[in-house]
């Protein structure tokens, strides 16, 4: 891995993530989905795109997706894709912090051993 | 918070869909990206040509088709389950994700790699363990 993959991965995982964070704070707002017909989930969908959070956080996803294209124009898919599992520490803390989600002791621990995966597979 | 039994059956399903179609969407936009071709430059008429290839290339808009399935899914998911248990929980994707890279694209997979990502599916086993909310309903 050198300094410009180092770079995309970093948006990817930092984008990626708190992009996530905030779709996810709009669709908490939403309130949960009850149903799965078309009209309902684009009903949904349409309030969804009425709250800030949504566009913000399709923003940074946004910005994710193209670095995303741009890393796989050289690297293999089976190193980029689970190297972004790294997003897994941001994402607890954000769930933690953010959001005032508890975290388990076991669900750190598994946080913990996805990252001892990552690591293997960056030095594969 | 207690988990309500409903829950289970239709966040089994749609965690279901996110793999599927997230893994095959990742997996598209490499083969597409590889019929663009590698972006070396990085000035602006550069990348601007670079994008330009890219959204003319059919493979990446089926590939983007397959994540926008995902997101739908995602976002289904989302709307009741916490973001930390939907996270993690999603991510067998990362195994299907190597597996479709090896049969689709032919990628060569170091065993190092193949034990890496086994190793990330065992924490996710981790964290599925617990309950998908601790918030309190809104």
């Amino acid at each position: 891995m050198n300094a410009r993959d180092a770079v995309l991965l970093a948006i990817i995982i930092v984008g990626g993530t708190m992009g996530e964070l905030c779709v996810t704070r709009a669709m908490k707002i939403i309130g949960e989905v009850h149903t799965f017909y078309p009209h309902h989930i684009l009903r949904t969908l349409g309030r969804a795109f009425r709250v800030g959070w949504m566009w913000l956080g399709l923003v940074l996803m946004g910005l994710g997706f193209f670095s995303l294209l741009m890393i796989l124009s050289w690297e293999n898919v089976s190193f980029v894709v689970p190297v972004t599992a790294l997003s897994y520490v941001i994402g607890a803390l954000g769930g933690k912090f953010m959001l005032g989600e508890q975290i388990a002791p076991r669900r750190w621990a598994g946080v913990l051993l996805v990252c001892v995966g990552v690591l293997l597979v960056c030095v594969s | 918070m207690k988990f309500p039994h409903r829950l289970h059956g239709k966040t089994i399903f749609m965690l279901g869909v996110m793999t599927v179609f997230g893994a095959l969407g990742d997996v598209l936009l490499r083969k597409g990206m590889k019929q663009v071709g590698g972006i070396t430059a990085w000035s602006l008429s550069a990348l601007g040509h670079a994008f330009v290839r890219t959204f003319r290339t059919e493979t990446i808009w089926m590939g983007i088709g397959s994540l926008l399935l995902f997101f739908v899914a995602y976002l289904m998911v989302l709307s009741w389950a916490d973001y930390s248990y939907v996270q993690p929980a999603s991510a067998t994707g990362y195994f299907f994700v190597v597996l479709l890279g090896y049969l689709i694209l032919g990628e060569v997979i170091a065993p190092m790699r193949w034990i890496g990502v086994l190793v990330i599916c065992l924490g996710v086993m981790l964290v599925g363990g617990t309950p998908p909310r601790t918030t309190e309903e809104g």
